[in-house]
């Protein structure tokens, strides 16, 4: 592979991607000290954290009070039992603080009265332990992400953080189970680059693409995720994908949870509010996983609205004009581009659509890379956001905890790196045996010349997850997905690449996507097909019990390709201080 | 009379012709700017048949059908697919927009795909956008305050909070400054549309504490005084936000401060 050109580069840390975890983490890392570089496919303001709209979880007690250990409970509850509460306790006991933080940093958040930061109810968030909905998102309009995506780069960038942009990462460097940076290649002019690192940051977010309807970006292709998986590592709970229950229908372009926050509500062809029925108490606002079950349940039995019958409406025309101008002005304009829908007067078309990763990298709650067995850890990798599972988010997100994992998980890997990188520390010498094995899939992949095309593999890829392993599964819907899922993969073996060039080759940096995604998609629907019981996103028809003695335990799967290894490990059941009790497993209702 | 000619390298010339092969009976012709640095070819111009009974509606649908169906090797960049990342900002019908928002019903006869103007381009639709960005970080696009309380935050009311909206939404697609002749002839001094925008969101945000010397910052010649009013950057926004209104009310805070 000697005919590429490689070029060097020592630093003290480095992080992979640029979005609001990553960024994050640069500006902590910079801030201490330590030489480090920021690498990103795409430029940092175009991460996908720019389109988080409704706001970001912290009990701050703006508008009624609050308390961090509530905002625990409901985490813990959201996750169905499956979060580790350690890091639970770390994620909500820090996120008020994160959130001022932010304020400080210059996030535009939308005001209360007396000039604080405006907070709005969200789906699953509730006062003293499930009693009465609080408003605890704090909120820039419906824009929050994209505020917040672009003051941390401007934190970045007074800090004065190397970013290398449009670098697509390749894989990681490991020798003796211990990771020692990344190659990466340059888009703009062809070159590949090799970063040695003595501690290397995931932060690459969630793989979204593996289906065919997703709120997620063309970007959001895992491609941290893989390159654990390639590492010989494994991931975990990815048979969790959170399908957000209003997307626009036929588009995927996702409606804000913000929405029913301020008050709008979900109807079936009848004219029901049908989640009075599902979660008497917090209706509309009941957690994700809840609501897009039961739109799809009424879907399933015939009461869904169009020609098609196959979804429902949002409502939110009664709603104070001033209140959807100032609070909801984003959805406004999404629902007339794509769905040419006049919110004012007019219900949104909307589906369950895939939103969010809750599986990825297993951490501890100092954001290290665990090798899957027990709490060892690999030395020199460390995971955040989504491409991380902590695991605070456990079964089952709750609205508006992603935006603060970022922030908070962020601050934590660079805090955690600083303790452990002395900056400036020499780096030994690494053989060019990993280099080697990584060029060469890169140039096999740059050279194929078979049959099938990426976009025919993709969207075979995307299709059979998007049917065997969807919101509601079957031991028969999944075994088909184990089977379909490998043609797509098989498919590779004779994979047509037209573009060879090495500038800005989309149409290779797609197809190492594709590779990337594929083994995910192994990955979720084997840890799917295993797991025997329904938790959180993961619902089996013929398993609908949760069950806690055989599965209250995170999946750890490893994955070679087309073969999948699966295992399981406990869920942390204690506290990090005893500040909060452990909350013990109940029956989840809203 | 002076002649101005492009150089012989940059002459754009006749590209390929894709003929459609699905046996659509509606048919559109997309014509896409392409340029290889590789090659050491000529920028082109190709022709694609694109089947627009199997294709959604907005112009980023056409290029992820011709990448996806007929021609992989088309470059541009596209991420969030619903106008909140810029990515996909380019020239669509000789105007600057997002294509994952522009309707190609919108469109008569058919459709040119062209870079955003005068940027230096990397390859097809990708331009370079590395002078605005550097423009960006020159106008420190963060929140300056001496404030010592860290236990809660800066209080700001509604009413100034209201100072950001129109600024704070900006996505940095770069449709308003590549839009703007002023910008096009002094990109290099000339912060242009974006980027006023934006230190603008600063100057009027209530919290910073250092409003006076940015906007001595910008005072200059060529930084801000280089805007005409030409309108073109609100004309183009594809958020709807009007950095003209912004310019002109920084040009309105140095001539009263």
């Amino acid at each position: 592979m000697s005919s590429y050109k490689i070029i060097d580069h020592e630093y003290d840390v480095i992080v992979l991607g640029a979005g609001g975890s990553g960024l994050r983490a640069a500006v902590g890392l910079s801030e201490a000290g330590l030489k480090t570089a920021c690498i990103s496919k795409v430029f940092p303001t175009r991460s996908h954290t720019s389109a988080a709209q409704g706001g970001i979880s912290a009990s701050l007690g703006n508008m009624g009070e609050d308390d961090w250990r509530w905002h625990m409970y409901d985490t813990v509850k959201g996750a169905d039992w499956l979060g580790d509460q350690d890091s639970i306790e770390y994620l909500c006991k820090e996120a008020p603080a994160a959130v001022i933080e932010l304020e400080k940093y210059g996030v535009p958040f939308s005001r209360t009265d007396d000039g604080k930061i405006y907070q709005r109810p969200f789906g699953g968030m509730t006062k003293n332990y499930g009693n009465g909905i609080v408003q605890r998102t704090c909120a820039a309009a419906d824009r929050t992400g994209h505020a917040i995506l672009h003051t941390l780069y401007g934190q970045a960038l007074k800090h004065n953080t190397e970013f290398f942009i449009e670098y697509f990462a390749l894989d990681l460097l490991m020798k003796d189970g211990e990771c020692k940076g990344l190659i990466a290649w340059n888009l703009n002019d062809g070159t590949i680059h090799r970063f040695r690192a003595h501690s290397t940051i995931i932060a690459t977010g969630g793989y979204g693409k593996a289906y065919y309807s997703a709120t997620s970006a063309h970007t959001c292709t895992g491609d941290g995720n893989a390159m654990v998986l390639r590492a010989g590592l494994p991931l975990q709970d990815m048979e969790f994908v959170q399908f957000h229950p209003t997307g626009i229908y036929g588009h995927g372009t996702l409606i804000s949870e913000g929405v029913r926050g301020e008050g709008g509500y979900l109807v079936n062809s009848k004219g029901e509010r049908f989640m009075e029925r599902y979660a008497p108490k917090a209706k509309d606002l009941a957690s994700r996983d809840v609501v897009s079950r039961s739109m799809s349940i009424e879907i399933n039995e015939g009461r869904g609205v169009g020609k098609e019958q196959d979804h429902v409406h949002l409502h939110l025309s009664h709603l104070d004009k001033s209140i959807i101008e100032s609070r909801l002005p984003g959805i406004t304009e999404a629902a007339r581009l794509f769905a040419n829908v006049d919110v004012t007067k007019e219900p949104i078309p909307v589906v369950p659509t895939v939103h969010y990763n809750m599986g990825g990298i297993p951490t501890n709650y100092k954001a290290e890379v665990l090798t899957g067995n027990d709490s060892e850890t690999v030395q020199g990798l460390m995971a955040i956001g989504e491409a991380a599972c902590v695991s605070v988010h456990g079964a089952n997100r709750l609205g508006s905890n992603s935006l603060i994992d970022l922030v908070v998980f962020g601050r934590a890997a660079a805090k955690r790196a600083a303790e452990i990188v002395k900056p400036g520390t020499p780096h030994e010498n690494i053989g060019e045996a990993e280099t080697e094995k990584c060029l060469e899939r890169f140039d096999k992949l740059r050279n194929s010349n078979g049959e099938n095309s990426t976009a025919e593999l993709r969207l075979s890829m995307q299709k059979t997850m998007q049917s065997k392993c969807a919101v509601f599964r079957t031991e028969k819907t999944l075994k088909e997905g184990v089977d379909d899922i490998r043609k797509a993969y098989d498919g590779m073996g004779s994979i047509s690449v037209k573009d060879k060039s090495l500038v800005f080759n989309t149409d290779l940096v797609e197809t190492l996507e594709y590779d990337n995604l594929i083994r995910q998609a192994i990955t979720t629907v084997d840890s799917a097909y295993n797991r025997q019981e329904s938790r959180g996103a993961h619902a089996r028809e013929d398993f609908p019990k949760r069950d806690d003695e055989k599965f209250m335990q995170h999946t750890v799967a490893w994955c070679n390709g087309r073969d999948t290894k699966i295992d399981y490990r406990p869920v942390t059941k204690t506290t990090l201080t005893n500040e909060v009790q452990y909350f013990p497993p109940q029956e989840r209702v809203y | 009379m002076v002649q101005i000619n492009l150089p012989k390298n940059s002459e754009v010339q006749k590209g390929k012709y894709y003929q459609d092969k699905t046996g659509s009976k509606n048919i559109r012709k997309v014509n896409v700017y392409r340029w290889d640095p590789s090659d050491g070819e000529n920028p082109r111009v190709d022709t694609y048949e694109v089947d627009m009974d199997n294709c959604p509606s907005k112009v980023l649908d056409i290029l992820n059908k011709i990448k996806n169906e007929i021609d992989p090797s088309l470059a541009y960049r596209r991420s969030c697919a619903h106008g909140v990342c810029g990515s996909c900002a380019m020239n669509m019908d000789g105007k600057n927009g997002l294509a994952c928002t522009k309707p190609h019903s919108e469109i008569d006869g058919d459709i040119n795909i062209y870079p955003l103007p005068h940027l230096k381009v990397k390859k097809d639709l990708i331009g370079d956008l590395s002078g605005l960005y550097k423009q960006y970080q020159s106008i420190e696009p963060w929140l300056k305050t001496n404030t010592k309380v860290e236990t809660t935050e800066i209080i700001q009311s509604k009413k100034d909070r209201e100072k950001l909206d129109g600024a704070y939404e900006c996505i940095m697609c770069a449709c308003c400054s590549t839009s703007c002749p002023s910008y096009w002839w002094n990109g290099d001094k000339y912060l242009g549309p974006a980027v006023l925008l934006q230190a603008y969101r600063w100057i009027v945000d209530s919290r910073d504490e250092e409003r006076k010397e940015r906007l001595k910052k910008v005072a200059d010649e060529l930084k801000l005084y280089r805007c005409h009013t030409i309108m073109n950057c609100t004309n183009a926004c594809p958020k709807g936000l009007n950095p003209a209104k912004a310019i002109a009310e920084l040009k309105k805070m140095l001539a009263t401060s």
